[in-house]
């Protein structure tokens, strides 16, 4: 189970990883943030994020709207 | 404003070649009958089109009757695909693709597939490169055509075209080579089946592209039947506007070894310089030159739309171009950057035109810096 859920369906890219960047700190290390976006560049740019800012990225389920990527903020 | 040398597009139109320019005054005067006529203005009208081909074939490593010329790098693309597929439906309707090929040739897989066809799609490494041995595991018994790019238009990698080529020679399957990013800019390769160009990329006129299809090669027009160019594309041609652009590609040829490695330094200068001046920025494509188009460089830029970016760069003087989709939800960012696992968004492609100076690329690396962090203050993501 995620530890935060962040909403940023309708918004388009760079939004949701800026969304994404501003509140990994509400989780402590280990935790996990799970965006919820229908932006299909998203799909792309999450996991790219992940590996600039050395995340670990957990990977992706489609929701009834938009996909739930999932991030363990790993520092 | 700056005029011409803040023009980094050149990956989608060079401006026309000087040479191009004069052919096509000549050509309107002397090229405007039919060249299938045995008279004297058809006849005439004759030699400058087999010229032309002539030059062309040189360029690419073929012989002139392999040369067709087609309206456009698009239509070249849609028809080597389908064509030799449509050749060679009894061996099977197997198509293998690399994830980054031009959306032209992709398109033309679509199609094929929706006619119930079969395209297996090779996959990139992050630096945009397909690997030659992945390649050739999907080959099959019954895979009727390769398509592989010589180098990639958005992030400008360039592709082991020499060893898919072998690996395909080995099972009698031909290659198609989309080469509209090095005709004219690298040496002519000789592994190809089918090979196809665009003649805006290397200074010719908009209007002209080439399909050039090996002898001994099977293709079959997915078009009605027409005696035009080889029965490859009907219609006669834009006489003036080939004979320019096989002018801009012999006169290209001869500066395209210095030109080339001008412009690798000065891509080379940007990209040292744009992660020392830029913050989280990605730079795109190999780091290796040996393995890069020398006029081609593609970064990311964290947190920044890629439109806006190029919007912002346009008034300041600098013409690029972005594959992102940060605009509008209808449309999906660049199949390449997704393929390499790429930043999407803050995208931006520098394609430096011929006469690209160290001057220019100061200039944009100026522009750039203030820019970018405008963005950035704009959606809150200066200290992020």
């Amino acid at each position: 189970m995620s530890d935060l859920r962040i909403d940023v369906l309708g918004r388009l890219c760079p939004l949701p990883i800026i969304e994404l960047a501003k509140r990994i700190d509400e989780v402590e290390v280990g935790e996990t943030v799970t965006v919820l976006s229908d932006d299909p560049a998203a799909a792309s740019d999450i996991p790219a994020w992940c590996r600039m800012r050395r995340h670990d990225y957990l990977g992706e389920t489609a929701e009834e709207r938009g996909t739930a990527y999932v991030v363990r903020r790993s520092r | 404003m700056r005029g011409v040398s803040g023009y980094f597009d050149a990956a989608t139109a060079t401006p026309l070649h000087p040479a191009a320019r004069q052919a096509l005054a000549a050509a309107l005067e002397d090229g405007w009958a039919d060249p299938d006529r045995l008279y004297r203005e058809g006849r005439r009208a004759r030699l400058l089109l087999d010229s032309a081909r002539e030059a062309v074939a040189a360029e690419i490593g073929g012989r002139p009757d392999e040369v067709s010329f087609t309206p456009s790098g698009t239509v070249a693309n849609h028809l080597a695909v389908l064509g030799a597929l449509a050749a060679r439906r009894r061996v099977g309707r197997h198509l293998v693709v690399s994830a980054v090929e031009h959306s032209t040739v992709l398109a033309a897989a679509r199609r094929h597939e929706d006619d119930g066809g079969e395209t297996t799609t090779v996959r990139v490494n992050p630096r945009g490169r397909v690997d030659p041995a992945a390649y050739a595991g999907v080959l099959r018994a019954d895979t009727a055509l390769a398509s592989l790019q010589s180098g990639n238009h958005e992030v400008a990698t360039l592709q082991p075209v020499g060893e898919v080529w072998a690996a395909c020679r080995e099972r009698g399957i031909p290659l198609h080579v989309d080469a509209a990013q090095t005709v004219g800019r690298l040496p002519s390769y000789e592994d190809w089946d089918l090979l196809t160009a665009s003649a805006r990329k290397w200074g010719g006129p908009a209007g002209v592209g080439v399909l050039a299809v090996r002898t001994g090669v099977r293709w079959r027009s997915p078009l009605p039947e027409d005696e035009h160019e080889a029965g490859r594309m009907p219609g006669p041609v834009s006489l003036p506007l080939v004979v320019a652009a096989a002018a801009a590609l012999r006169a290209r040829a001869e500066t395209a070894p210095a030109l080339a490695r001008r412009q690798a330094a000065l891509v080379e200068r940007l990209r040292a310089e744009l992660p020392r001046r830029i913050a989280d920025v990605e730079v795109l494509g190999p780091d290796d030159p040996q393995d890069r188009l020398p006029h081609v460089v593609a970064f990311s830029c964290l947190y920044v739309a890629g439109e806006a970016l190029a919007t912002e760069l346009d008034k300041a003087g600098f013409s690029v171009s972005s594959g992102s989709s940060c605009s509008s939800s209808a449309l999906t960012p660049s199949h390449v950057l997704a393929a390499m696992g790429a930043l999407t968004h803050g995208n931006v492609r520098v394609s430096l035109a011929d006469d690209a100076t160290e001057a220019d690329v100061e200039q944009f690396l100026r522009a750039l810096d203030p820019i970018v962090r405008e963005l950035r203050q704009r959606s809150g993501a200066s200290d992020l």
